[in-house]
Order: structure tokens, then C-alpha cells, then sequence
């Protein structure tokens, strides 16, 4: 079906209009195969985004500290007892958040809703998990703080986010979680929110 | 008439094979037009259809007919329907048809590619639209396609993303033929600033297109890894964020709005001088403008996603970049009025609706920049405001113009007029009802009615009865359309070559209804210079 008169003036076009057709075409799938990779690129710039900012970092948010005095309160409180990096003055509501993306097969809670904290105290906070999935199976949970200014100062020296929790059939656990605020958290925050979404991830451990 | 000469000697060149072989294997810039302007057409029934349900539903409280997950499937389907089945494929079409006829160019550069382009559409679509017979029905998240909920669709979720890659690709196709069209086939003396400004706003819409679709190609394909591949872009078990998808989508989708809308821009700015019988006031900012939106469109994208806890710095440099998209948008509505001012105005059917666009997409941009206003956002945000919104700069905005440049070259495809009465009853139709739909929903949404439920409290019911009222109107008004096309290919008064006697552009010096090939000798310098858009009174 190579007819001619059917292609009409495009196969009588000079050979020099075709060349440079040609060479645009290219350059424009160039250009398109560029915002193609761009839109992927977008994943890693989100995440320098996000922890150039703070918010919603997951390395930052599950990161774990080792020691219970930042390093802005061991400058000031060197020769000071321990005690002193604490911020009696100050009094944080930090609130305990418990959520589950799929209704029915998980109980997961906070055991005590609020805890007045002092800045730079270390304190310990429960959650109850309950796999009601009826097989064995993994979980994980994802933290996420808000305010998101506050993350950078909200220090958790031991967490059960660190790492999936394996749970046998219908287990019920405790899972701790051990905290402190940095005395250099902005004063005009007053309240941190601390919330946990516990997703199943036996399938993507599988995979794995 | 310039043109005659070469007319006679080419007529041996119009025949072509018969038949359905003939629409397959075309690479006829205006036979591929044709077939954009048929799909876009079957697609806006489709999808208006879809939207008739919808208001159906909606017409009182309670569940009448549907249940909530088919009326999702609705509202979703309805969106890409529209948007990637008749909006976007009629704007190629009017490209196909018009840019090389306006530049004086024989066909597309690239007419292989072109035939591609369309017989793509077919089958993105029906693979979206099988998506109703598989298990778990049609995609149902929303055309937003949000993670995790799009995630949870049932059979149809691959088919949606394989449906989207397929009208990715062929509009991307689509747009590379019109930049190569523009670029290299300009007759010679058809300088870029001479250029008339339908093919101007399509230069700059494919720029766009080439530039966006690609990252909704890939936004798409990481929805598809996440849930066949364990991926976690999204997935906050694995560490994504199912945000990022929202900025990833918006980067796509807020360049998108304006591929959909400059088109339409181009074609008022063609229009509103022919039926003035003036030139256009102030053509090179009309240009500038246009790019100016272009630019202003890629750096806006989370006006769509204010609500999600961003920064405060984030939210207002994204409330004023938006903001700043009125100052363009401000410059050309400005310069259509001024190119109405003391010009002799008749009121043909293109201009009617060009008239209602150029009030009503007003409308549309005004409630966009009440949107814009980041605190006012939290309140409006997924409301029928931001549903009336959008419709308002769709409907009169997109659809009206397409409407109105099918009304402008119609006598030129066909060689005939069409029936001007009943033209302008399908415009007032079209408008008032267009208003009765639309305007009730920014009291729904201003009163806190949410967008996408089929069930809603009593004290929204009056205005959702309107609004289904104007919903049913505007959909049957819509049925004069294809009837009054049909009826001018059929036959009817025998146009001129220049239809509209108001009428300037290369378009005009080929007879109607154009011959199957034209310009394969360019325009000389004397036609283009006296067929100018913007030729100047002297």
C-alpha cells in the first residue's frame, strides 16, 4: 500500500526538509525521554526536600539517638549533674496517636493518651499491638510527628519503629518507646504529636 | 483567489483509496483531523453520558439508582473521558485540520507518525472502558489517581494505568508533529511573529505536553510497581510517601489545565477580530501571555494540595506564583475586549460562543483565584466550589471554543453552511443551562457540600435539583450539535472561500471545502502578507 500519490506531499518533500524534520523529531524525543527520567528524579529530590526541611523525613523520624542529652545541652551542662540538662521550667504535651490503614485485622493503641514532658527528661510511652489477622505474620510501624518543625527536636532513644515486630497468631504485645524533647525546641511550640500507622508488611517481607 | 492555479493542476492528486481502508492507512493531515474530531465527539457523548448519571443520583438525597461504588466509577471515568478523550484529542484534531492550512504548509512534517498518534486512542480507550466488566469495576479513586486508594481498585487498576500510558503516548506523538509542523513546513515568509495565534498557543501547548505528559507516564508507572512489583514509592509500610504522588501528579496535572485551556485562547484570538472586523489589539502580548502562562504553569502545581500540611513559606509562595497567573490571563482578556471596542460586531454562531467564553471563563478564573487563597483553600478545598470551579473553565472555557471553531471552519471542511438557527439555539441553550448546572455548585461548595459523594444532607437538596435540571438541559442541547454537523456534510448554501467576510489567515485563500491536498506550492509573500493574523489597518 507504498503509494505515492496516498502519501502525497510528504514524499515529495526535498531531502533537505526531511534531514531537518528529522533532527527536531529526535531532539524533541530526547526532550520527552528527559521529562520522563525527571519525573523519576522527582522521588529523590522529595526526600532531600523533606529532610532539608524536616517534615515528613522518615530517616529522620525513625532515626535513633543514643544519648538522652542532645548535643546543644551537654554544651551548656558540662559541668552541670545530669539533672540539669532537664528544663524544669518547661512543660511539652506531647499526645500518642494510633492508626491502622485497614480496618478489622489489628488493634493497636496507645496505652496513656498525653504525657506532660519536661525538655530533656527522657520518658518512657506504651502502645498496645493485637494481631487479630488469625496467621503469624509482621508488622511495621511509621512514625510521623507533628507539629513537622517539631521532628528535628523530638529524640526517641528506643522505638519499636526501628525495626518490623514480628507477632504470632492472635499475640497480644506492649511495645515501648522511649523519648526525650531537646531543650532548644522552638518556645513556641507546646504541643507535639507523636502518631504511629502500624501496616501489616508480611507480603513485602516475603518478597524480600 | 490566489490559490485556484495550483488547485486545478493538483486535482489528480485527490484520489485515495476507498472505504475503511482509506481512515486506517491515512496520512492526510485532514482526513487523521477528521478522524480526532469524530473520536473527540463519540468521547464527549461518552463521557456526558457519565455525567448525566451523575446527576441523575444527585438530583435528590438519598440513593436512587446507583451504588456508590459505580457512581465513583462515574465521576472517574466522566474526568478522563473528557479530559483525555474529547477535550485533548479535538484540540489535536483542530491542530491537524487548521495548523498546516495556517502556515501554509502542505501536511504535518510528520504524517506516518500522525496516523499512530490517532489509532492509539482507540484502544487506550477501550481498555479504560472495559474497566466496567472486569471484576471490581471500573477505576473508581478518582481521576486524580491517589495512592493508597487507587491502589485498592479491583482488575481494571492495570488496565486504567496501561489505558493512560497509550493516551500519554499519543499525545506526546501528537505534540512532537506540531512543534516539527510549526518549525520546519512555515511556507517561506510565514515568519514566527506572523503566525496566526491558534498555531501560536499550539507551539506552546505541545511544548507543554512534551514536557508533562512524560512525568504522568512515569507517576503512573510507579503506581504500577507499587502494587504488582513491591515497589514502595508510595507506600508509607516501605518508606514512600503517598504524598509525593500528589506532587508528582500535580507537576503533570497543573501544566495539563493550561493544555487544556490555551487552544482555547488561540481560537477567541481568531474569532473575535474575524466577527469585529478589526485586528487583533496587541497580537505580540497575546503571545508573551500565553508563554508567560506556560512558564508560570510549571511552579503552581501544590495550589492543588494545599491542605496536606505543607510549610508555611511552601504554602504562600505557592498562594502568590498562583496569583500571579491573572496578570497574563488579566492582559488577554483585556486585549479581546479591546479588539471588540467600536468594531462592527456581528453575531455568528463562533462568536456567540466565544462572547459567553470570554464572560464566563472570567467567572471560572475568578473563583480559581479565590482558590488560590491559601487559607480560603482549607475551607474550599474537595467542595463543590472547587467541582464548579473547574467546570466553569472546561465547559464555556474549552468546550465552548471548540464548539465555536468548529461553527468557524465547518463551512470551510464542508463546503457548506450550516443551519445558522439552529446554531444559535444550540448556543443559548448551551448557555443558559450551562450556568443553571454550574452556578447552583458554588453554593453547594461554599456551604460545604463535598465533590465526589452520591449521597448528600437534605439542606443541599434544592440546589442540586437546579443543578440536575441545568445538568439534563445542557446534556439533550448538546444533541443539536452532531445533528447540525451531519446536516452541513450532507449538504446546504454552498460557502466562499473566505466564509466570514471579517475573516483573515491563509485558511481563507483555498477554497471551500479545501481540497484534499493544499499549499503543496507555498503561499506567496503577497498572500501571507494580506492574510496575516494581525494584518494592520492601513
Amino acid at each position: 500500500m507504498k503509494n505515492a500519490e496516498v502519501n502525497g506531499p510528504a514524499a515529495s518533500e526535498p531531502a533537505a526538509l526531511r534531514r531537518s524534520n528529522r533532527s527536531l523529531t529526535g531532539k524533541l524525543w530526547f526532550f520527552v525521554a528527559g521529562s520522563f527520567a525527571f519525573g523519576f528524579a522527582l522521588v529523590p529530590l522529595y526526600r532531600v526536600l523533606c529532610s532539608v526541611t524536616g517534615f515528613g523525613d522518615q530517616k529522620l523520624l525513625t532515626e535513633a539517638v543514643a544519648a538522652p542529652i542532645s548535643a546543644a545541652n551537654a554544651a551548656e551542662g558540662a559541668n552541670a549533674p545530669t539533672a540539669a540538662g532537664i528544663d524544669q521550667s518547661r512543660t511539652v504535651t506531647v499526645e500518642f496517636m494510633a492508626n491502622l490503614p485497614t480496618v478489622g485485622n489489628w488493634e493497636f493503641q496507645p496505652v496513656q493518651k498525653t504525657l506532660q514532658v519536661h525538655p530533656g527528661q527522657l520518658y518512657e510511652a506504651d502502645f498496645i499491638a493485637h494481631n487479630l489477622t488469625g496467621h503469624d505474620t509482621v508488622a511495621q510501624a511509621v512514625p510521623n510527628i507533628a507539629p513537622g518543625e517539631a521532628a528535628s527536636w523530638f529524640h526517641k532513644t528506643q522505638c519499636f519503629c526501628f525495626s518490623p515486630q514480628s507477632f504470632k497468631r492472635d499475640e497480644q504485645r506492649v511495645l515501648p518507646v522511649r523519648f526525650f524533647i531537646d531543650r532548644a525546641l522552638p518556645a513556641y511550640v507546646d504541643r507535639v504529636t507523636l502518631s504511629y500507622t502500624f501496616y501489616d508488611v508480611a507480603a513485602g517481607v516475603a518478597a524480600r | 483567489m490566489a490559490y485556484s492555479a495550483t488547485a486545478e493542476s493538483h486535482e489528480h492528486h485527490d484520489h485515495k483509496p476507498s472505504g475503511l481502508w482509506r481512515w486506517l492507512s491515512t496520512t492526510n493531515h485532514k482526513d487523521i483531523g477528521t478522524l480526532y474530531l469524530i473520536f473527540a465527539g463519540v468521547m464527549f457523548f461518552v463521557g456526558g453520558s457519565m455525567a448525566m448519571v451523575i446527576r441523575l443520583e444527585l438530583f435528590k438525597p438519598g440513593m436512587q439508582f446507583l451504588d456508590p461504588a459505580f457512581f465513583n466509577s462515574m465521576t472517574t471515568v466522566h474526568a478522563l473521558a473528557m479530559i483525555f478523550g474529547a477535550v485533548m484529542p479535538a484540540w489535536v484534531g483542530l491542530a491537524n485540520w487548521m495548523i498546516p492550512l495556517q502556515v501554509g504548509a502542505p501536511d504535518m512534517a510528520l504524517p506516518r507518525m500522525n496516523n499512530f498518534s490517532f489509532w492509539l486512542l482507540p484502544f487506550a480507550f477501550t481498555l479504560l472502558l472495559i474497566g466496567f466488566f472486569v471484576p471490581g469495576g471500573a477505576p473508581a479513586g478518582g481521576w486524580t489517581l491517589y495512592p493508597p486508594l487507587v491502589l485498592q481498585g479491583g482488575d481494571s487498576f492495570p488496565l486504567a494505568i496501561f489505558a493512560i500510558h497509550l493516551m500519554g503516548a499519543s499525545s506526546i506523538m501528537g505534540a512532537i508533529n506540531v512543534i516539527v509542523t510549526i518549525m520546519n513546513m512555515r511556507a517561506p515568509g510565514m515568519t514566527l511573529l506572523r503566525m496566526p495565534l491558534f498555531v501560536w498557543t499550539w507551539l506552546i501547548t505541545a511544548y507543554l505536553l512534551i514536557a508533562v505528559m512524560p512525568v504522568l507516564a512515569g507517576a503512573v508507572t510507579m503506581l504500577l510497581t507499587d502494587h504488582f512489583f513491591g515497589t514502595s514509592f508510595f507506600s508509607a509500610s516501605g518508606g514512600g510517601d503517598p504524598v509525593m504522588f500528589q506532587h508528582v501528579f500535580w507537576f503533570f496535572g497543573h501544566p495539563e489545565v493550561y493544555i487544556l485551556i490555551l487552544p482555547a485562547f488561540g481560537i477567541v484570538s481568531e474569532v473575535i477580530p474575524t466577527f469585529s472586523r478589526k485586528p487583533l489589539f496587541g497580537y505580540e502580548a497575546m503571545v508573551y501571555a500565553t508563554a508567560s502562562i506556560a512558564f508560570l504553569s510549571f511552579i503552581v502545581w501544590a495550589h492543588h494540595m494545599f491542605t496536606v500540611g505543607m510549610p508555611l513559606a511552601g504554602e504562600l509562595f505557592f498562594m502568590l506564583s498562583t496569583m500571579l497567573i491573572a496578570i497574563p490571563t488579566g492582559v488577554k482578556v483585556f486585549n479581546w475586549s479591546a479588539t471588540m471596542w467600536k468594531g462592527s460586531l456581528t453575531f455568528e454562531p463562533p462568536m456567540l460562543f466565544c462572547l459567553a467564553f470570554l464572560f464566563l471563563f472570567s467567572i471560572g478564573g475568578f473563583s480559581g483565584l479565590m482558590l488560590a487563597i491559601a487559607p480560603a483553600d482549607f475551607q474550599y478545598q474537595d467542595t463543590y466550589f472547587v467541582v464548579a470551579h473547574f467546570h466553569y473553565v472546561l465547559v464555556p472555557g474549552s468546550i465552548f471554543t471548540i464548539i465555536a471553531a468548529v461553527y468557524y471552519w465547518l463551512p470551510k471542511w464542508t463546503g457548506h453552511m450550516y443551519d445558522m438557527t439552529l446554531a444559535k439555539w444550540h448556543f443559548w441553550l448551551s448557555t443558559i443551562f450551562v450556568n443553571v448546572l454550574f452556578f447552583p455548585q458554588h453554593f453547594l461548595g461554599l456551604a460545604g457540600m463535598p465533590r465526589r459523594i452520591p449521597d448528600y444532607a437534605t439542606q443541599f437538596a434544592d440546589w442540586n435539583m437546579v443543578s440536575s435540571i441545568g445538568g439534563f438541559g445542557f446534556g439533550l442541547s448538546q444533541l443539536l450539535f452532531p445533528y447540525i454537523v451531519i446536516k452541513c456534510i450532507r449538504g446546504g448554501e454552498k460557502a466562499a472561500a473566505r466564509v466570514w467576510e471579517g475573516a483573515h489567515g491563509l485558511e481563507w485563500e483555498v477554497p471551500s471545502p479545501a481540497p484534499y491536498h493544499t499549499w503543496e506550492t507555498a503561499p506567496s509573500l503577497a498572500v501571507i502578507h494580506s492574510g496575516g493574523e494581525h494584518w494592520t489597518e492601513d
